[in-house]
């Protein structure tokens, strides 16, 4: 198996890209915004997890007899499985008896008229930047907002109920659209795929449901804000997105959570099926907490997201941007069984501070002339570790399969750390496979070169990375391509003295 | 303008410049020469503000429009009106040449209290300057630097400069790896740029290049040191008779 390290790989006299390293880390706890908590009445159930929890929650959401089952068995699974050691990343692992699994605000959310939302948790989304009244809204989007465990609000549904489009919560869809969660809920991700989609097909209390019927375009992007608030507790999100023959959707997810001491888990899983010409692109601008800079506090993120590329000719595209979070451990993935299918990932990942992130993808080619590519930016500054794990499989019927991979490394100062550790198994002697790797840093070159024009600094800094990273930026819709630039800026601010 | 007086610097430890006087006024066009390792470019880097040479502030003093340049970081040198021409200019891959000019150019308006050019406004102002380095039109949508030859780098710097106009102009090397064409388009370019109000410093290590911009002074550096000045005349005796007179005339002098 070709695995290629980049470790540490160059050093430099102390230049001012590394002694602004102890500046970026001094940010790095300042810059997050979205640090503070909303003050609000919160019903959470006791730490610990068993199947009395579990029982409770499926009860506590109303949920069906089979779903109750469906967690059980998740649960059995999960007690069974070890929790994985292989990604290059180090941390405690969570005591997961010492963490509730049910927070949510104690008003009953009514999502059917933003009216009766608590005031509170409006103005929660809107200092957020995710006004949920409609009419401030911008009309191109369609939001559902999840604050701790439960979906508060969901705007635009009627728009798209109009079309014959299901965006709600799954806790809803569980309940009113019981046929179609019970026939694809799992089918990507199944309840024992891994240690952490299993405790979340156990213990997951919301996320987003959608779907689009054959034929139908989606003609609004749609949207899912996740929003950690209460201490102590995990978010275990599920989110189920089907788009049906020949439909088209974009689906963006955002998040954020304050800043604490202790660190939080994050464990969600997403399941994507594209049936036959169908295209879902999917873009994540991931913020969560991350620490602070003696890497105190700050969220797990151990995510699990998949697509199948189930019919020909359908699509699926992997677009994100992470930022946030303590421990990154997510690979957003394809499988690609329709004929015609096509891949694609396309990712930027900053590290700071103390942060450790170890992220990528899977593509799994197994119909003929599939196609996937791999576009991975990672840049690492301050005492931060950034990993790429990527694996291309081509399985022996997929005739002509096609992947071009392309990891590029930018490294800030000289504490940090970048890999890269690709996986190439290809069964299929027709396959066509490209591997590209480059590792370069910020050099006091292109800093003098900005300057000498009258450009400060840490203006040269954030315009060499937002270069770095346009091929990505080039796949995210405008505002959210704004909002990651914007995001980049402010996580570098300070890097130079 | 410009006024140098004593400017000594090194880099790990070693002096490269020791002790240079050197005085600029509005209009006129220096050419700097010297043989390799006299310290020509560095000299062009420190005027500009590199930080890759300590300069000994304690003897030097370099002022620029009555201002202490030595205190000011390049960006704000930049801004007050130096402009370098680098002798290998850097790429930027993913910034497209129109975005960074236009960056550029709005922070130096921007310290001289004007509004900021919109992307309408600039485009064109950086049609009718690209005519003048004959960059064609596709080159605005390129990246920094990013693939071009070393004559399209030479043609981009000079573009830079009609662009941030600036009163004191330094050109490294420009010369360095251009063929005669591009040589003749470069040297037609600064010569437009001539103004009773912009001065020029040429940094050379042949003379070809003041066939086609005349210099009003020419000095010559050597070890850190200008060893002689004089007029256009000076290059051409540094052409048909090379350095190394200049080498044993300071060497027995010293």
């Amino acid at each position: 198996m070709p695995e290629n390290t980049h470790d540490k790989p160059i050093s430099t006299p102390a230049s001012r890209v590394d002694q602004s390293t102890r500046e970026l880390e001094e940010m790095a706890s300042r810059g997050y915004r979205y640090g503070w908590t909303t003050d609000i009445e919160t019903e959470i159930f006791p730490k610990g997890l068993n199947e009395d929890i579990i029982r409770a929650l499926s009860l506590r959401k109303g949920e069906p007899e089979w779903m109750t089952e469906w967690r059980l068995k998740a649960y059995r699974q999960w007690k069974t499985m070890e929790e994985p050691r292989w990604a290059k990343v180090s941390y405690e692992t969570p005591d997961f008896q010492d963490i509730s699994y049910y927070a949510a605000p104690k008003t009953t959310p009514r999502k059917n008229s933003l009216e009766e939302v608590d005031p509170k948790l409006l103005e929660t989304f809107e200092k957020l930047g995710i006004p949920l009244e409609e009419q401030k809204r911008l009309s191109g989007v369609a939001v559902d907002a999840v604050f701790d465990s439960v979906s508060v609000a969901t705007t635009h549904r009627d728009i798209l109920a109009r079309k014959g489009i299901i965006f709600c919560p799954i806790s809803e869809a569980i309940r009113d659209h019981p046929d179609l969660v019970r026939r694809y809920l799992g089918s990507v991700v199944p309840q024992g795929d891994n240690f952490y989609a299993a405790l979340n097909s156990a213990v997951f209390s919301d996320g987003s449901f959608v779907y689009i019927p054959p034929g139908v375009k989606c003609p609004m992007d749609l949207s899912t804000y996740f929003r950690i608030n209460a201490s102590q507790t995990g978010q275990f999100e599920r989110t189920l997105i089907i788009a049906d023959e020949g439909a088209e959707v974009r689906y963006l997810e955002g998040c954020t959570a304050p800043m604490r001491d202790e660190n939080q888990l994050h464990a969600a899983v997403v399941e994507l099926v594209a049936h036959r010409n169908a295209i879902i692109r999917y873009a994540t601008v991931q913020n969560w907490y991350a620490g602070d800079e003696e890497g105190r506090g700050g969220i797990y993120n151990f995510v699990t997201k998949r697509g199948t590329c189930l019919g020909e000719n359908s699509r699926i595209s992997w677009t994100q941007v992470e930022t946030g979070s303590a421990i990154t451990w997510k690979y957003p993935s394809c499988i690609l069984k329709g004929d015609n299918s096509v891949g694609e990932f396309y990712s930027v990942a900053l590290t700071k501070g103390r942060q450790q992130a170890d992220t990528g993808t899977k593509m799994i080619h197994i119909g003929r002339n599939t196609s996937s590519t791999i576009i991975s930016k990672t840049i690492s500054a301050g005492q931060s570790d950034n990993s790429y794990r990527g694996l291309v499989r081509v399985m022996p019927k997929a005739e002509n399969a096609r992947n071009y991979t392309q990891c590029d490394s930018l490294l800030m100062g000289s504490r940090c750390g970048a890999h890269t550790f690709p996986y190439i198994d290809v069964r299929n002697p027709s396959a066509r496979v490209e591997h590209e790797a480059s590792t370069s840093k910020i050099s006091e070159d292109q800093l003098f070169y900005c300057q000498a024009r009258g450009i400060r600094p840490e203006d040269a800094i954030s315009l060499v990375v937002n270069g770095f990273c346009k091929e990505v930026f080039d796949h995210l819709p405008m505002e959210f391509a704004v909002e990651a630039s914007r995001l980049l800026s402010v996580s570098l601010e300070g890097s130079v003295g | 303008m410009l006024t140098v007086k004593n400017l000594r610097a090194s880099v790990n430890g070693v002096e490269i410049l020791k002790g240079i006087d050197f005085e600029v006024k509005a209009g006129e066009v220096h050419a700097i020469m010297g043989p390799n390792g006299s310290g020509k470019s560095t000299f062009a880097q420190v005027l500009a503000g590199s930080e890759a040479y300590e300069v000994d502030e304690a003897a030097s003093e370099v002022t620029f429009l009555g201002e202490n340049l030595l205190e000011l970081p390049a960006e704000e040198r930049a801004r007050r009106g130096i402009f370098l021409a680098f002798q290998y200019p850097v790429e930027i891959p993913g910034i497209t040449n129109a975005y960074f000019l236009r960056a550029a150019l709005n922070e130096i308006r921007k310290s001289r209290g004007e509004d900021p050019l919109d992307p309408m406004e600039f485009q064109e102002l950086l049609e009718e300057k690209m005519q003048l380095v004959q960059l064609d039109s596709a080159y605005a949508e390129r990246f920094v630097n990013a693939g071009f030859s070393g004559g399209e780098k030479k043609r981009n710097e000079i573009l830079q400069l009609a662009v941030l106009d600036p009163k004191l102009a330094i050109l490294d090397e420009t010369d360095s790896g251009l063929d005669i064409d591009a040589l003749r388009i470069v040297a037609e370019g600064v010569n437009r740029l001539r103004s009773p109000e912009r001065a020029f410093i040429l940094v050379t290590h042949y003379q070809r290049l003041l066939n086609y911009i005349v210099p009003d002074y020419v000095h010559v550096l050597y070890k850190g040191r200008i060893v002689r000045s004089g007029g256009r005349e000076l290059a051409l005796e540094l052409e048909s008779r090379g350095y190394d007179w200049i080498r044993d005339e300071v060497e027995i002098t010293a």
